[in-house]
């Protein structure tokens, strides 16, 4: 099962910065076990465009999709037997990125 | 009721969880499994006056269930692989053994209870899968409208497929957070019985209450070994027990002190007392008891006592002491101070009582308390102001003609 773990950032409550080589050592950890399928940080969502090609011509808008306080800040995909697994490699990740963590499945 | 009736209400009482349990583990699917033992007993109640009772109900229930699933899924064609590949998870055998008694319905409760999903949705989920309440009745219990609650239900299901929620037994070393999230489940739905609440229902919802003690000793039979388990169901025995006691023919709250002991259930009494000597030896021995055994503890002083002069006050705040070093919650700490005022006096408790204040100002029980105790100390104005507070945050029909007798008493 192949689940999308979302990082979310919260301006309000912004989590520590200096959290990279913990990431990356838990990122070792999830390729060893055979968990990791994909990963990426993001850049902030300032530096995002939409593009909206459903009527005559395509419109570019800066910016992202939704304002919000909380944002994606990266994801993951894991491949993991059931949501228990994912979960509790979520919760080491909340730990790890010192940042709330949603787990959804992909369909 | 005729004698066939009574093989099917027992047959659905001992049988529904296992029906579902057993489906669920063979096609790895709770809707299925749910429908499919609606069916079955649909069937009983249409086949068994005229053919008479099987010889083993469990049996005969399992069997059509398991046809009337099979037929479904030819019937949607649905046994292809992608089907298959959507199946929830399941495990034959638990991660770490339990012991003689294992059961499929041990897995199906800590999937109905999983953490995973929100606390009213696991109190539905268990009502509906392991307790065999009907969707109408679940929505009454809780004061929901029905199709409100069918949707809970149906998204529930619908999130432990697509999610994989798994059907298995925790591993031990998640066990103890599991259980405890089941027995929070359990605790709700006797509370709501026990306190029900809402301007047209009866004070006490005794088929909520008997529910929560049915599951609860479910549980207890699966996992014999857990003393919170064992605290919960003395917990609820000795509250039980007082049931009838603690309303009036008028259908007013009747205080402790005001209760006929005689009336209380002494059955019930016996069996939640043998409950936590059995803890107490545990205790003894060195295992330290959790807030459902301490809890349960406070219940047995009570329902030790012939009278309320009778009861061992410092007893009962040692074990509150207790409790406040598990859970410094501030519902604790007042029930606590009722107990320091009939011991230390209502002035020292309401000194307790007053530096809850901002944490309790919208809990009636905080109020009443206050409301009691001004009333002891003759301070007429004050009682009965907490008092007008405690009735309009009350929303039990009986506590809120308890209160207001008291408040209309004062002089």
């Amino acid at each position: 099962m192949r689940y999308l773990v979302s990082v979310i950032d919260d301006k309000s409550n912004p989590g520590s910065t200096d959290r990279q080589p913990a990431i990356s050592a838990f990122n070792e950890r999830l390729i060893a076990e055979g968990y990791w399928v994909f990963a990426g940080g993001l850049a902030s969502p300032d530096t995002a465009t939409v593009i909206d090609n459903r009527g005559e011509q395509a419109v570019f808008s800066d910016g992202p999709f939704v304002e919000s306080k909380e944002y994606l800040a990266g994801v993951w995909v894991w491949e993991a037997p059931d949501l228990d697994v994912a979960l509790k490699l979520a919760a080491e990740a909340s730990k790890v990125c010192d940042r709330k963590i949603e787990v959804r499945p992909f369909q | 009721m005729s004698d066939v009736e009574e093989a099917i209400t027992r047959a659905h009482h001992e049988e529904w969880a296992r029906v579902i349990a057993a489906l669920t583990r063979r096609f790895g699917d709770l809707d299925i499994a749910e429908e499919a033992a609606a069916e079955a007993f649909a069937t009983a109640v249409q086949r068994w006056p005229a053919d008479g009772v099987p010889p083993n109900p469990g049996a005969w229930l399992t069997t059509t269930a398991n046809r009337k699933a099979i037929d479904r899924i030819r019937r949607e064609n649905k046994r292809d692989d992608k089907h298959k590949e959507a199946q929830m998870v399941y495990a034959d055998d638990p991660p770490e053994p339990l012991g003689a008694i294992d059961d499929d319905r041990l897995r199906l409760v800590f999937t109905c209870c999983h953490p995973a999903l929100a606390m009213q949705t696991r109190v539905a989920l268990t009502l509906r899968m392991v307790g065999g309440l009907t969707v109408p009745e679940i929505a009454r219990a809780f004061l929901a409208a029905e199709s409100a609650m069918g949707q809970r239900i149906t998204r529930a299901k619908a999130k432990i497929k697509a999610a994989r929620i798994p059907y298995r037994v925790p591993a031990a070393e998640d066990l103890p957070a599991r259980v405890t999230g089941v027995l929070a489940v359990l605790y709700l739905v006797f509370n709501e019985g026990y306190l029900a609440t809402g301007p047209d229902t009866d004070p006490v919802r005794h088929d909520l209450t008997a529910e929560a003690i049915r599951l609860t000793s479910l549980i207890r039979a699966l996992l014999p070994q857990d003393g919170e388990v064992a605290g919960l169901l003395a917990l609820m025995l000795l509250t039980e027990a007082r049931r009838t006691a603690r309303i009036s023919a008028s259908g007013e709250l009747v205080a402790l002190d005001e209760q006929d002991r005689g009336a209380w259930d002494a059955a019930l009494i016996a069996e939640g007392h043998r409950l936590v000597r059995e803890r107490l030896a545990a205790a003894a021995a060195g295992v330290a008891p959790g807030r459902y055994q301490i809890l349960a503890a406070i219940n047995a002083v009570h329902t030790s006592a012939r009278d309320i002069r009778d009861t061992d006050w410092s007893q009962v705040i040692a074990l509150y002491d207790q409790l406040v070093r598990l859970d410094p919650s501030p519902i604790i700490a007042l029930n606590r101070a009722i107990a320091v005022a009939e011991l230390d006096g209502p002035e020292v408790a309401l000194a307790i009582v007053d530096r809850l204040a901002e944490a309790l100002a919208g809990y009636h029980a905080y109020h009443a308390t206050r409301a009691d105790l001004l009333r002891r100390l003759g301070q007429s104005q004050q009682s009965r102001a907490a008092y007008d507070r405690a009735i309009e945050l009350a929303g039990n029909t009986g506590e809120t003609a308890y209160l207001t007798r008291r408040r209309d008493q004062l002089q």
